[in-house]
């Protein structure tokens, strides 16, 4: 990658206090199109923290967030990331595919991408009139994932995507993560373990507990 | 399917998932208006061998019972979405999330007080409120309610952080409920007292134009407070 193209997520002396206690930063981190940052650490590091404030979900105390060299506003982060966090979005009494429907509506849907083939890939074809409230845990976490494969953003913000998954089911996510890298997009991974590390160029990010 | 969500089309998409989530949960969406039925039947009931008395009150027991079912159905506003994670999503869509605040609030005054609201002229018989007097009230609660709404969007925004806020949030919304219940209320009054009741209906007017500008923005900043 030549200097001169800004990375696609860009943060510096990013910081965020939770009643006057330090959960982490100030962290300069930079992620480049067709890179993967592994973020590591202990239960209660503040991975979910981070992940949040990238996302917009939390405002940061300190710091600055720049995508592809532009300084992100609320409203820009929605083209450019997409994230999977720990509560799945999905309403238990909609089957799979309204659920699916409806966060594609809401959220774009990248110009190649259909709902069929998202629930395909995920290995939830068959279950598409399915209601959610039947799921299981890593059902919900596969339709969680086909709405990310659907999302036109290149930057993908995933917390703890291996959580409730079979093998099957983490070797999709790696799948996932190498497709969406070699299609120039980057991606932030949190996990509490050493396992399943997306077969990619991925650099880490250890986070430790305290300031 | 549209690529980019525009206002139109998130807005569209999210009146149908109200709608057939509404439709799933038909027996919990009828709720409110009985609500407001029962309290209206007691009155009735309790008063019935002073039809003169009953008379004089109507206006506000029916206000009182729309307040008091609005308040029922309050919780139910955000509450689910923010539990299930809907709400994060929402914040992640390109469209603003006032703009969403408005279109659920609409859907949800839409589908808890409008059946009300058809109730009301069956009601009012039941009270036996003079049918001139009949106009100026649905008039002041076609205004009133979704102003109720707007006003209670913003308490039950502030409250989605908390497990169980069933009373907090009653008392929360009280007192920006009083006002719209006096010009309400009081509008029939007047009207029944063979003076011009335009001018507490214009104040819920201006109010509701006031409050469909600024609650929605009032309401989305409470959620970003709240999921913090």
């Amino acid at each position: 990658m030549s200097q001169s193209v800004p990375p696609l997520l860009a943060a510096r002396g990013l910081s965020f206090t939770r009643d006057e206690r330090p959960v982490f930063g100030p962290l300069d981190l930079d992620v480049a199109a067709g890179e993967a940052l592994l973020v590591r650490g202990g239960n209660g590091a503040g991975k979910t923290t981070l992940l949040r404030v990238l996302a917009g979900l939390l405002e940061a105390d300190g710091g600055t967030v720049a995508v592809s060299g532009t300084p992100v506003v609320r409203a820009m982060r929605a083209g450019t990331m997409a994230y999977l966090g720990h509560l799945p979005g999905l309403k238990a009494d909609l089957d799979a595919a309204r659920n699916l429907d409806f966060l594609a509506r809401l959220q774009g849907v990248r110009a190649t991408q259909d709902a069929e083939r998202a629930l395909a890939l995920v290995g939830l074809s068959t279950h598409a009139h399915l209601p959610v409230r039947q799921m299981s845990a890593g059902q919900k976490k596969r339709l969680s994932l086909a709405r990310l494969w659907m999302s036109p953003a290149p930057l993908w913000l995933l917390d703890e995507p291996y959580a409730n998954l079979d093998l099957q089911g983490i070797e999709l996510v790696n799948r996932m993560v190498r497709a969406q890298l070699d299609d120039g997009g980057a991606a932030l991974v949190t996990t509490h373990g050493a396992y399943a590390a997306p077969p990619v160029r991925t650099r880490e990010l250890l986070l430790e507990r305290g300031a | 399917m549209s690529a980019t969500p525009t206002l139109w089309s998130s807005a569209a998409a999210l009146v149908a998932r109200d709608l057939r989530l509404l439709w799933r949960r038909r027996g919990d969406a009828l709720q409110p208006a009985l609500f407001a039925v029962l309290v209206v039947v007691l009155f009735a009931l309790a008063l019935g061998n002073e039809p003169a008395m009953l008379r004089a009150v109507a206006p506000g027991v029916l206000w009182v019972a729309a307040v008091l079912s609005g308040l029922l159905a309050l919780d139910t506003l955000f509450r689910g979405d923010a539990e299930d994670g809907s709400l994060e999503q929402w914040m992640l869509s390109p469209v603003p999330l006032a703009w969403l605040v408005l279109v659920r609030t609409a859907v949800h005054w839409a589908t808890t007080t409008v059946p009300l609201l058809v109730a009301t002229p069956l009601l009012a018989e039941l009270l036996g409120l003079p049918r001139g007097q009949l106009p100026v009230l649905l008039a002041g609660l076609a205004l009133g309610t979704p102003l109720l709404s707007l006003l209670g969007a913003v308490v039950a925004a502030l409250t989605i952080g908390m497990r169980r806020s069933g009373i907090l949030l009653a008392l929360l919304a009280l007192p920006l409920y009083v006002p719209v219940l006096v010009f309400g209320a009081g509008s029939v009054a007047i009207a029944a007292q063979g003076h011009d009741p335009s001018g507490g209906l214009l104040l819920l007017a201006a109010g509701l134009v006031f409050a469909l500008v600024l609650a929605p923005v009032a309401a989305a900043t409470a959620i970003r407070i709240a999921l913090n």
